[in-house]
């Protein structure tokens, strides 16, 4: 069942939507912001109030990079991958990461604080290599500079 | 000689945006007074067009022709929507950012003279999810704008009403492709579409739609201010305007400047991101982000402009450099791009789906020394089949560009890697 805020927040969307369809993606952000991710129920619930069928949802849901079909820990350290941050040095940064939190890519915490996943480019590349953790963009990061960064995020 | 720099000059050095107060004492809307005022949609039309102004996202497409694409008066199909491509993915590239984040007013002026132009009544920001700051930032600008009634019904008494919103994406490089846009604000997979119908006649649900740039959409208000010939005149070469240029990598001052359209890659290099750092040599770069060849010393007297890069055989994209030096390996930078190509192919079409992801496999092995001569015959198989008219969209073509260039200009460190079955930068 989505929830009454949840179906308030959908609504304003839908409300300048040219098709029930086309409220789908922020739908999707909107269920993974009260949630923290989209699980299948969540799929079949936002599917039914757009009026879509939950496969093709679900076609979507896990097209997009930032949407999470399966949990995650109480923030996600995004680290870019590619190629300025590569050549800057992306790859001690993660594997300072890794050390510390003890996951790989993919994995969240046992304490069910940090998910860590790659991502693209994320456009501050002049200050390479560059992190985001949740909503904050962390750049110039070097192994060093990680128990700082991470520290913030409990 | 002071250099003129419309776009940013009035950008603070911390960043923080410009009010609509503050936009408007630099001159700001007064653009969008005169085209409602004293200009018609083709007059608009025709002093961008003069301007020879060309998409700033890398395709380099003459704006003011890709306008007349759209059906205008009053039999054209409504509504008519006008996009501003925020989506700013291409690796290495961060220059809307900057825009976006510095001065919101400018972009959202340039789309309400845009839209006007070409009769549209909708239009989106589409905006990547990775620039929160630039989300916050825009909402704050449109609210502004629409209390001073530069946005919503009946604009400064004109006649011409437009509505806009920002589309936060959910992420994926595919968004940023113009008919893949399109796709991902109908709430779909951002899998490209056939062209024909262009998007200018056919694009959101069926109707005219024009995908713009933001640095593009940028210049449109300082065009519609001071006319053709000034913004021809900012360049030195033959395409109008300036340009935000970028360099990353281990040069001594990475970052972005806003130059003369055709200023050279040495100039961009040496002179403003301040050549190599110590102890770094200079081996090459990708001049406009990811998706373009390479271009060596031999090159780097080249004007950065879309007619000059495509002569020496490569594309000034994004115009935003990737130097790669001497103590990176090449293989292994190819390798990375390619794992980026591979992943964020979309799957739509069996050559990029499958071709990609065989790329990235063959670099690795190269890398990793288990790779054998012949692979590098399969890769460059690779770049003829993923060849633009091989593919569906321009994704795998643009994917092989560095890969059938580094072959070509870094041959001699491909084979090292195959003879001597090691990386020898590790």
């Amino acid at each position: 069942m989505l929830s009454a805020e949840e179906k308030q927040e959908i609504d304003r969307e839908l409300a300048h939507s040219p098709t029930r369809q086309a409220a789908c993606i922020e739908g999707l952000k909107i269920v993974q912001r009260h949630r923290g991710w989209v699980s299948d129920e969540a799929i079949r619930d936002l599917a039914e109030h757009l009026q879509m069928s939950a496969e093709d949802l679900d076609g979507v849901a896990t097209f997009y990079n930032v949407i999470f079909r399966r949990p995650v820990g109480r923030h996600v350290i995004f680290y870019c991958d590619s190629v300025s941050c590569w050549i800057m040095g992306f790859t001690a940064v993660k594997e300072e990461i890794q050390r510390r939190l003890g996951i790989q890519p993919g994995e969240t915490t046992s304490d069910g604080r940090f998910t860590l996943l790659p991502i693209q480019c994320l456009g501050a590349c002049d200050r390479a290599p560059v992190l985001m953790v949740d909503r904050d963009t962390h750049t110039d990061v070097t192994p060093e500079t990680v128990e700082k960064i991470l520290e913030r995020y409990l | 000689m002071t250099i003129e720099r419309p776009l940013t000059e009035h950008i603070k050095p911390d960043r923080e945006p410009l009010s609509l107060k503050e936009y408007e004492q630099t001159g700001g809307y007064q653009a969008l007074r005169k085209a409602l005022k004293e200009m018609g949609p083709p007059d608009v039309q025709k002093v961008v067009k003069d301007s020879v102004l060309r998409g700033r996202g890398g395709a380099g497409f003459n704006t003011g022709m890709k306008w007349s694409f759209v059906p205008m008066g009053k039999d054209a199909p409504t509504p008519k929507y006008l996009v501003a491509n925020a989506d700013e993915m291409e690796p290495g590239t961060f220059k809307d950012r900057l825009l976006m984040e510095g001065n919101p007013h400018q972009l959202i002026e340039g789309m309400i003279v845009a839209a006007y132009a070409i009769g549209a009544t909708v239009s989106y920001i589409f905006l990547r999810h990775e620039y929160p700051r630039s989300e916050e930032v825009l909402n704050r600008a449109i609210g502004e704008a629409t209390a001073q009634g530069y946005l919503g019904k009946n604009i400064l008494a004109s006649g011409f009403s437009l509505e806009m919103h920002i589309h936060v994406s959910a992420g994926r490089y595919m968004c940023g492709e113009e008919t893949g846009l399109l796709n991902a604000l109908e709430g779909k997979r951002a899998t490209p579409r056939a062209k024909p119908p262009f998007p200018q006649v056919s694009g959101l649900w069926g109707k005219p739609t024009i995908v713009q740039n933001v640095e593009t959409l940028c210049n449109i208000p300082h065009i519609v201010r001071k006319g053709a010939d000034w913004f021809k005149g900012l360049s030195k070469t033959g395409d109008g305007g300036t340009k935000l240029y970028g360099a990353s990598g281990r040069v001594k001052r990475p970052g972005l400047w806003e130059l003369p359209m055709g200023t050279t890659a040495r100039e961009l290099l040496m002179e403003h991101a301040g050549g190599m750092r110590d102890g770094y040599r200079f081996r090459g770069l990708l001049p406009g982000g990811a998706s373009t060849d390479f271009l060596l010393d031999q090159h780097l007297d080249v004007p950065m402009d879309f007619d000059s890069v495509q002569k020496v055989g490569s594309r000034m994209g994004t115009g935003t450099m990737i130097i790669l030096d001497d103590r990176t390996c090449p293989v292994g930078m190819i390798h990375n791009l390619e794992h980026f190509f591979a992943q964020e192919s979309c799957g739509w079409c069996t050559p990029c789906r499958e071709g990609l992801p065989w790329t990235e496999r063959l670099l690795k092995a190269i890398e990793d020394g288990t790779g054998r001569m012949d692979d590098i015959e399969h890769l460059e198989a690779h770049c003829k089949w993923l060849s633009p008219g091989m593919t569906f969209c321009a994704l795998a073509p643009g994917a092989v560009e560095p890969l059938q260039s580094g072959l070509k200009y870094f041959r001699e460190d491909f084979l090292r890697h195959i003879n001597e079955q090691r990386c020898p930068w590790r």
